[in-house]
């Protein structure tokens, strides 16, 4: 400036790098800190409510093809209370829903449809034969297909170590869950097996021989997650903390 | 107010010291190769995923070529391939003569950074094909990469930051304010989004610590200041000091480069929560995010201003001179989405808009318009610079390529606009007996026509980048068009290059 006030110039700052540094470090770190904290603070973040599980192994291992296979780019899973989201999906979701996923997977597109209630909306035939051929179903789809899917073998030697790494992160998968975590990936895929103990470790898991392979397939978990979608929450007992204004 | 401050190297300007001065150029010339190898690769990308769209039987049945593992191959070859090398070579290029100082590191080190990030850059994309992810928009690689990359961008901090410590100007020029804060706000959002435990530290697959809602805060925190830091602050670097080079004028306002440099990097990491609206993420974050937004309008503006107003006094170059065109309208562009994206903030504005293609047509306003076009400008204006070339090879090429894109881009946001709308409102349709009157697929169906337009507008685009590659080529080879030239005064486009 050429009348140079007295105390504080912005020339002092651009003769000085640290200082420029500093200041700058200060000036963005604000906002992300007021912003993320309290999301881990605040109790009321999240619902208190009954139902939402860890996915069992096979839907875990479905989930993780979700991520590889990147559906994030077209499906959201995030229903806005709305009364078209909620005619078309369902009820709005919950931040308790997505409280196990790893990152979450609430989307930012909807190329396809919501899939955060896709649950039991259609049958495990009509999941496999949609992925298999998305026009063999519905002929005006533009998703891809994922034939290559169906037969091949699902690798599940390191589920347990997922499992682990999972607990790590904060997901309360038991001991007696991680120990039998091969036996209930098997079993969720084997409608003729002895479901009574991962039924009682997974409430409401959808059992079934998803694509009738005889091992399991990268399908069969990917369907298994599909079906638990939405499904955890019951939500004829669920009440809303506050009424919707809406 | 310093002549340091106004105009890049005007110091130099007078005393022509910069001709006996060889700056590290080496690596800053790779750097806009490989700039316009990824820009070419990334548009390719992006024409393929839209036809994709348009055309589902182009996934080709294979799991390497689905829509879901090529996206993210297009998002990262554009921002972080195609702009990361375009951030790179100008930084390196401009901070050395406003900075009156040789690289700190030496050309050594810059050619490491070189190499070591566009293989970063390699196996980030094969890594997508072969279906590892994070399962994070525009944060998609793993976690042995993302350390990779780490310890690539702390040697480029330090490469820049320290070429600015040991400066022999007195003034850090604003330029390179934005560079640092660009530097320095992506390391932190890089670390912070990728705070991951990995499964076995011989495989690639990785579970973050956050989940659901926090894990999405995060994420947009990230991913809205991936916009805010890496495709605006460093590109308003390459803005503050290209456009005063190229039309010799200084910038308009030093007082609005100030105002709009603190507040622009304030206000940017509030806005991360528009992307989020309405969903579970407790409404005051999603408040925050809407406010902070739309006061996010005045300093995008200010930076607009202070860029075209550079202008003042040499307007008419834009008739003679193609390359400031499109550094000009690059900044017009930056105008229009930051005008746009405040209005998107809104919560009932939101509602419509979110999870259609409206976002992705502003994004490409962004993207295309803004990050591209001033790209393109300093590119055109560094080759002859670099390759020690009197002048381009054909000012009425990138006359071409300027005219081709341009519609590119129309074609592309205008059917974004109406696809995007006219999905929203379809969804939101109900027939009068209070159904709902739109299955989802018919809506799907209704976008066809608007995908079959927007993929013809990347193809214009791309055809354009293919312009500037021959041009560029011939340039570099020490080629001269026959052509006729531009009415007032003939261009040579090294002058005054410092």
């Amino acid at each position: 400036m050429a009348e140079q006030k007295k105390g504080f110039s912005h020339d002092t700052i651009e003769r000085n790098t640290l200082l420029l540094i500093v200041l700058i470090l200060i000036t963005v770190s604000i906002g992300g800190l007021v912003q993320i904290v309290p999301l881990f603070t605040i109790e009321s973040t999240i619902e208190k409510v009954d139902g939402v599980r860890p996915y069992s192994p096979l839907e875990l291992a479905g989930q993780n093809i979700y991520y590889r296979e990147g559906c994030y780019n077209c499906h959201s899973q995030q229903i806005r209370p709305f009364r078209d989201e909620v005619e078309r999906y369902g009820h709005y979701s919950l931040a308790a829903e997505s409280m196990y996923d790893h990152p979450f997977q609430w989307g930012s597109k909807r190329t396809g449809p919501d899939l955060a209630r896709v649950g039991g909306k259609y049958s495990n035939d009509w999941q496999v034969a949609h992925l298999v051929e998305p026009r063999a179903v519905v002929p005006e789809s533009i998703m891809p297909g994922y034939a290559w899917m169906k037969d091949r073998p699902l690798k599940y030697s390191d589920i347990q170590d997922h499992m682990k790494t999972l607990r790590i992160v904060g997901v309360p998968y038991t001991d007696e869950q991680i120990a039998s975590a091969k036996a209930d990936l098997e079993a969720q895929k084997n409608p003729d097996a002895d479901t009574a103990g991962l039924m009682k470790r997974y409430p409401k898991a959808v059992v079934a021989n998803f694509t009738g392979n005889k091992g399991v397939t990268e399908m069969d978990a990917l369907v298994a997650y599909l079906q638990v979608l939405g499904t955890m929450v019951d939500f004829t007992k669920y009440q809303s903390p506050k009424q919707l204004q809406q | 107010m310093t002549s340091a401050t106004l105009t890049p190297g005007a110091a130099l300007g007078s005393q022509r010291v910069s001709e006996n001065v060889r700056y590290y150029e080496d690596a800053v010339r790779l750097f806009v190769i490989a700039s316009v190898f990824w820009g070419v690769v990334g548009f390719l990308a992006g024409v393929f995923i839209a036809l994709q769209l348009a055309f589902p039987a182009l996934n080709l049945g294979l799991e390497w070529t689905s829509f879901g593992r090529l996206r993210p191959v297009h998002t990262s070859a554009v921002i972080f391939a195609f702009g990361g090398n375009v951030l790179f070579a100008t930084s390196l290029y401009s901070v050395q003569r406003t900075s009156r100082q040789f690289l700190f590191g030496g050309e050594g080190l810059a050619k490491f950074v070189f190499w070591n990030y566009n293989i970063f850059i390699v196996l980030a994309a094969l890594s997508y094909v072969l279906g590892y992810t994070q399962g994070k928009e525009y944060a998609e690689p793993e976690w042995i990469l993302d350390l990779y990359l780490t310890v690539i961008w702390v040697l480029y901090a330090i490469q820049f930051v320290g070429t600015v410590m040991t400066r022999k100007e007195s003034h850090i020029y604003v330029a390179n304010w934005f560079f640092m804060a660009f530097i320095l706000t992506v390391a932190i959002l890089h670390i912070g989004n990728n705070v991951n435990v990995p499964v076995s530290l011989t495989g690639m697959k990785s579970y973050p610590f956050v989940s659901g809602v926090q894990s999405a805060m995060v994420q947009w925190w990230y991913g809205h200041n991936a916009v805010g830091f890496f495709l605006t602050a460093g590109f308003l670097g390459i803005m503050y000091y290209f456009v005063p080079k190229r039309a010799e004028r200084p910038v308009y306002s030093y007082r609005l480069s100030i105002v709009h440099f603190w507040t622009l990097i304030f206000l940017y990491i509030w806005a991360g929560p528009h992307h989020l609206h309405y969903t579970a993420l407790p409404d005051w974050a999603q408040t925050l995010g809407m406010t902070f937004s739309v006061m996010l309008w005045m300093p995008s503006w200010g930076g607009m201003i202070n860029g075209i107003m550079t202008l003042s006094g040499a307007w008419d170059k834009l008739r003679t001179d193609p390359v400031l065109r499109f550094l000009v309208t690059s900044v017009a562009f930056y105008g229009m989405s930051t005008f746009e994206g405040p209005l998107m903030s809104v919560k009932p504005v939101n509602a419509l808009s979110h999870y259609t293609d409206w976002t992705i047509g502003h994004v490409h306003s962004g993207a295309l318009g803004w990050v591209a076009f001033i790209s393109f400008g300093a590119i055109y204006y560094l080759v002859p610079v670099l390759w020690k070339r009197s002048q381009l090879y054909s000012l009425r090429l990138v006359s071409y390529h300027f005219w081709t894109a341009t519609i590119g881009i129309v074609l592309y946001i205008t059917a974004m606009w109406v696809s995007g709308i006219m999905q929203g409102l379809m969804w939101r349709a109900y027939d009068n007996l209070g159904f709902l009157q739109y299955s989802f697929v018919e809506t799907v169906a209704a976008m066809h026509p608007f995908y079959v337009i927007r993929a013809l507008g990347g193809v214009l685009f791309l055809a354009g980048a293919l312009i500037m590659v021959y041009n560029l080529w011939r340039t570099a080879k020490g080629d001269v068009r026959i052509e006729k030239p531009y009415a007032s005064a003939p261009h040579k486009a090294a002058v005054g290059a410092a």
